[in-house]
């Protein structure tokens, strides 16, 4: 045991400081090479260095490769594969303008490894009530769970470190909840998410040094993804993300396609003379879990930020008593 | 405090989880098709994907119709 809590020590410091480290060099080449982007909801419209998915992935990898080189099974080969697949989505979806497709069906493809290397139990769990086996349907919630966690991250990122910030929260409820089901060498896997999020956060966090990016974004969001799948904690994952599956579930329910955000003709939310967020009353905007917690009245986006964190600690919770739940049969 | 209906959403999200994954496991996990000869295993996954599939969309209407009821005020605005 004690092995496990110094290579846990280990791989947490390597992936937090690997982000923190490299995090304000790429800052500084994005810069030089003018890939910037506008802060619109920013006084006087800064422009933002982006995308900071690569420092992302050095942070996963560098933790992920340590841990292999001590405990290598197929679990965590399937971790760095898939969210590498989905950091090259990412950043093709950085460079150039592409349909609204291309991202669900790119990263289903990145989630084939998950299946060609076995790492999944056909098992799936449900709190109070048990396991049922799904063989062949198991393979398909495989393929199409990627998209959904990677698109489901991407699309809460749309204010100064809530991405970064939501996706900590998140991964150390379910590093808690793997810990919880007694699934440790998973929890040990499912650290540098956590740590990697918080690093990128203190670059990301209001007022953003850097952004994400798709290929950011896509990263935490395919890696949260194979942890639960590998890990057995499908349902406990889900509940953790509920407030960004909110979030989709309204944007899909009010525009009723699969649209990019760059495709919305008119925006959810808009400013006020001091330039506070305020929800748009435009009625063919799209209702987003920004644009109802804006229905109460204009917020800073630091204040909107940290309702979208308490959101998420109320889902964290929710998450860790479903992994409790998972002990009780009734 | 602020966003309470947000949070009424997310533990009804939560709630309606438990009990999908309750009725998956006590009522159609356990039924089984047969007396079709080698096709009994194939349609009986069919039939319980189909079922499935059928909860999930009820799930998403059930949901979409809470949704309209929470967030009436707001949607209104």
């Amino acid at each position: 045991m004690l092995d496990k809590i110094i290579l846990a020590i280990l791989v947490s410091a390597i992936s937090f400081f690997s982000v923190y480290i490299t995090t304000p060099f790429l800052i500084k080449g994005l810069e030089k090479r003018n890939l910037t982007v506008k802060d619109y909801n920013r006084i006087g419209g800064a422009m933002v260095p982006r995308p900071g998915g690569p420092s992302i992935l050095v942070g996963i990898l560098a933790s992920e490769f340590t841990l292999y080189i001590f405990f290598p099974t197929s679990e965590i080969l399937a971790i760095m594969i898939t969210t590498s697949l989905a950091f090259v989505v990412g950043m093709i979806d950085d460079r150039k303008v592409l349909g609204g497709w291309f991202k669900p069906v790119a990263l289903a493809i990145s989630a084939v490894p998950i299946i060609l290397l076995g790492t999944y139990n056909s098992h799936l769990s449900f709190p109070l009530f048990g396991s049922v086996r799904i063989p062949e349907l198991y393979v398909a919630l495989v393929i199409f769970m990627i998209p959904v966690t990677g698109n489901t991250i991407n699309s809460i990122d749309v204010l100064n470190g809530v991405a970064s910030g939501f996706m900590t929260i998140a991964s150390f409820a379910l590093t808690i909840s793997l810990f919880i089901i007694h699934n440790y060498d998973i929890a040990l896997a499912s650290l540098p998410l956590g740590f990697v999020s918080l690093a990128f956060y203190k670059y990301h966090k209001f007022p953003s040094r850097i952004f994400p990016g798709d290929s950011g974004a896509l990263t935490l969001g395919a890696m949260y993804g194979v942890l639960a799948i590998v890990g057995h904690v499908e349902i406990i994952a889900a509940v953790a993300l509920l407030p960004a599956v909110m979030n989709s579930f309204l944007f899909l329910s009010s525009v009723k396609r699969i649209i990019e955000h760059r495709q919305i003709k008119s925006n959810p939310v808009t400013h006020t003379d001091d330039f506070k967020l305020m929800a748009t009353t435009d009625k063919d905007a799209p209702v987003t879990l920004v644009r109802l917690i804006l229905a109460e009245g204009p917020m800073t986006e630091k204040q909107v930020g940290f309702v979208i964190f308490k959101l998420a600690l109320f889902s964290s919770l929710l998450a860790i008593a479903t992994a409790c739940m998972m002990e009780i049969k009734i | 405090m602020k966003g309470i209906q947000i949070f009424l959403f997310v533990f009804v999200m939560w709630i309606l989880i438990i009990v999908g994954g309750g009725l998956l496991i006590s009522i159609i996990a356990p039924m089984t098709i047969s007396g079709y000869g080698k096709i009994d295993s194939i349609l009986d996954s069919g039939v319980k994907a189909l079922i499935a599939m059928i909860l999930v969309i009820v799930w998403i209407f059930t949901l979409s119709k809470i949704k309209n009821w929470i967030f009436k005020k707001q949607i209104k605005n």
